[in-house]
């Protein structure tokens, strides 16, 4: 019996089993691979094209070392110079640079690359072009004594870093290090603010997934077991914010939530607030967490709910008729039956919570802004690189998450609906 | 007499009426008493109550009016987990995130029993069934058969006096059906304990109960042990429901004592019993069991009226042969015949006379 199973099969026209099955699977994987082709292409413009574009703009940056050539090709040759005190042939080159600059109009792009790791870099470049042409040597003293601060070390760290195409400087500035005297170093505490935002950001995503969850595990129970008729309504209702405008869902909260909102004018109203005395619920982390909870809560029901649909009531039953109280029963025989679509709804409105842009921008005031709101403020900006940068660093963050998050309960007991 | 018998019943619903929406009536005055011990099956058709039933004894629903007793306590007022009855589901709800052992552990970990105690407990229970080496699996990854032990065994497990059992069978294949039966009525009988169980398969109620409550339209039709229900069936949905029946529309001629002369609808005359026929003139459903029906006349007993049938279909079955007969004008009447070596052969179309002993022929309620 053994032996016959070890046998080499084969098909009635002799050809080795193994092989038959994989060419008549072979067509049908190639007719399925048709078939999933135009999404494939679909995904790969949309979507991976550009992150990898996004990934790309995140390292690299030429508007130095393209308006630079003399000064690039002297710190190729000098690798070992003394950034304290660059030599006589570097000021010469700069010179040199920074006159073709002021012919070519360039100063402002070769200025704003340094600026990103040297504040004020900018306004020193504009008026160092504008005298460059007239300068005579030796360069190094002219320059010095244009501005002192063409001597300074890390502007030469900066100007010899951005000399190459492909760089990590966005990425140090994005993790709030700083260029000194001596090279790249920690910031100090307080001017650490993208860490800080990161952290809030994701101190905020959690606080807001936590209220979502306690707000959406009851209204799924109920949609599960009401009768269809009641359960449609229901979740109409839950469903409405998704047919109705983010703007209009915003402001409305803004109409509530003001200082001369309608809760604070009920509040005082009923005599519980003095007048001077209102709640600040806008324009701060409060109006940010309570609107966004709420632009998010149907995420965190739809996946619940689907779980919780499929859960026949007989478990419950089951348990109490083995002698379990209504409380013990919910701990050991509900919820934990319910845990993928907590799962689900919760990585689901995490994750949405820490990209979320819109909201916090619109009631968020200085207090409530979040990572992407800055993101979004340096592409306003055009500071491409250094949106790209932190955008990359929220992406692996997420998916550093996810890989815990797998780790931990695993992605195939997700259950999204 | 009845009362004495309720007094001492474990179980008792007394003149129980549920209603889910207020408008009709799913029970209507039930009332029932089941000793210690019994094995009382409730069979009826779909959406007859009951699951119903079930559900208010075990707790789940409460009844809208009367009482339900549990060893002579009322337990209206009681809810479910203080209950103490065991029950068994149709999809064995077996929690799926526990194994087998921490399924039937569940029950005992909740009343607060040591850990050692459980073990033990847990091993004879899965014994009982013969499921120990299982105790490790998850449910899914089980046979349906093999569910539906661990649940009798969770059932089982906190040693609960009454268990109920909704349909427990109801997705096995015929044949694992037909032994776990078996093993139910074994164990029912080894450990003592009081069944409640709910059916639609008639077979399965005539094997294996002590009394057989029929359930239609929410009120019992007739409680009895099955070879009562079975040979002497109070009315003419029960006389349907159960086994194969011919049923002979007539009026009645006259009434004596419990005999009664039936006139059929093509005027021939027969001798039956009276069950529930009230009156003279009346109309009545006669009910006459096919495998009573006799045609030869040296079989026929003495007195009994014959009746002239044509043969309409012959159907061989191996052990018996079902000739379906047109009597008195009705299509679709059945008689069984032996199929033994030296048998009458019929043919289709033949003319033949068949009768009954008119203690065979029932004189029930015209439905
Ligand atoms: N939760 C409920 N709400 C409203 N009506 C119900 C509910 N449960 C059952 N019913 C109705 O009560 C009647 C009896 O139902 P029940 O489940 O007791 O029948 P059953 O005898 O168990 O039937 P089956 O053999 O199909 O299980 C049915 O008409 C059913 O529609
Ligand atoms: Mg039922």
């Amino acid at each position: 019996m053994t032996e016959a199973a070890t046998e080499l099969l084969t098909t009635a026209d002799g050809r080795p089993l193994k092989e038959a099955l994989a060419t008549a699977q072979s067509r049908a994987k190639r007719r399925a691979f048709l078939l999933v082709l135009p999404l494939l292409v679909f995904v790969l413009l949309t979507f991976l094209v550009p992150i990898g574009y996004m990934l790309k703009r995140s390292v690299e940056h030429d508007g130095f070392s393209r308006s630079s050539p003399t000064l690039t090709q002297w710190f190729k040759e000098n690798p070992e110079f003394d950034h304290m005190n660059p030599p006589e042939q570097a000021y010469a080159a700069l010179v040199t640079d920074l006159a073709e600059m002021q012919a070519t109009k360039n100063t402002g792009m070769a200025g704003t690359r340094i600026n990103y790791t040297v504040p004020g870099s900018i306004s020193l470049f504009k008026k160092g072009a504008r005298e460059a042409a007239a300068m005579q040597p030796p360069f190094k003293g002219a320059m010095l004594a244009l501005d002192p601060a063409w001597g300074a070390p890390e502007l030469w760290y900066a100007m010899e870093s951005a000399s190459s195409e492909l760089t990590t400087d966005f990425y140090k500035v994005a993790a709030d290090r700083k260029l000194t005297e001596t090279g790249w170093e920690r910031g100090d505490d307080k001017q650490r603010i993208y860490l800080y935002l990161f952290f809030k950001t994701f101190v905020v995503s959690a606080i807001i997934t936590v209220i979502c969850l306690l707000l959406a595990f009851p209204v799924a129970h109920l949609l599960a077991i009401l009768p269809m008729a009641k359960s449609s309504l229901l979740m109409i209702l839950v469903l409405l914010p998704f047919w109705t405008s983010l703007l209009v869902r915003t402001t409305a909260w803004i109409a509530l939530l003001q200082e001369q909102g309608i809760v604070n004018d009920a509040l005082v109203g009923l005599g519980i607030l003095a007048d001077d005395n209102r709640l600040t619920m806008m324009y701060n982390m409060t109006g940010t967490i309570v609107a966004m909870t709420h632009v998010l809560l149907p995420f965190m029901i739809l996946p619940l709910y689907s779980v919780m649909k499929v859960i026949p009531p007989s478990y419950a039953r089951a348990a109490r008729s083995l002698g379990a109280t209504s409380w013990t029963t919910f701990r050991r025989v509900y919820l934990p039956q319910t845990l993928p679509g907590i799962a689900a709804g919760s990585l689901l409105v995490f994750i949405l919570a820490v990209g979320y842009y819109i909201t916090p921008a619109l009631v968020g005031g200085a207090d409530g802004q979040l990572i992407s709101n800055l993101i979004s403020f340096h592409m306003t900006k055009s500071n491409w690189s250094m949106a790209a940068a932190l955008a990359a660093m929220l992406l692996a963050a997420i998916l550093a998450l996810y890989w815990i998050y797998d780790q931990l309960i695993g992605v195939d007991r997700l259950k999204l609906g | 007499m009845a009362d004495t018998f309720k007094n001492d019943a474990f179980v008792a619903f007394e003149h129980v009426q549920k209603s889910y929406d207020g408008v009709t009536l799913v029970v209507k005055d039930l009332n029932l008493a089941i000793a210690k011990g019994e094995f009382l099956t409730m069979l009826g058709p779909s959406g007859s109550g009951k699951t119903t039933c079930l559900m208010m004894l075990a707790g789940f629903e409460t009844a809208t009016s009367g009482e339900i007793k549990l060893d002579g306590r009322p337990i209206n007022q009681v809810p479910p987990h203080k209950r103490g009855i065991g029950m068994v589901f149709q999809n064995y709800a077996l929690f799926p995130h526990m194994t087998v052992g921490e399924n039937l552990s569940f029950p005992l970990e909740v009343r607060g029993m040591s850990k050692s105690d459980r073990e033990t407990k847990v091993k004879h229970a899965l014994d009982m069934v013969q499921m120990y080496s299982f105790i490790n699996r998850r449910p899914a990854q089980l046979s349906g058969g093999q569910q539906q032990r661990i649940a009798l065994a969770r059932a089982l497990v906190f040693d609960p006096s009454l268990v109920l059992m909704d349909e427990p069978l109801g997705a096995l294949d015929k044949q694992l059906r037909e032994h776990m039966q078996f093993e139910i009525k074994h164990l029912h009988e080894r450990l003592g304990i009081t069944v409640v169980y709910v059916t639609h398969d008639q077979g399965e109620a005539l094997t294996m109960s002590d009394r057989v409550a029929v359930f239609n339209d929410g009120r019992i039709q007739q409680l009895a042990p099955p070879a009562d229900l079975y040979e002497r069936p109070e009315n003419s949905f029960v006389a349907q429901f159960i086994g194969e029946n011919n049923k002979l529309l007539g009026t009645i001629e006259g009434l004596n004592g419990d005999k009664a002369l039936v006139r059929l609808a093509t005027g021939e005359l027969i001798d039956a019993t009276a069950v529930n026929a009230k009156e003279k003139g009346g109309k009545t459903l006669v009910s006459i069991r096919p495998e009573r029906v006799e045609f030869k006349p040296e079989m026929m007993p003495p007195g009994a009226h014959m009746i002239d049938a044509e043969v309409q279909e012959i159907i061989y079955m191996g052990d018996i042969l079902r000739v379906v007969l047109r009597v008195a004008g009705s299509d679709g009447f059945v008689m069984k015949m032996r199929n033994t070596l030296g048998q009458t052969r019929l043919s289709q179309g033949q003319k033949i006379k068949v009768g009954w002993h008119p203690q065979d022929a029932r004189a029930l309620d015209p439905m």
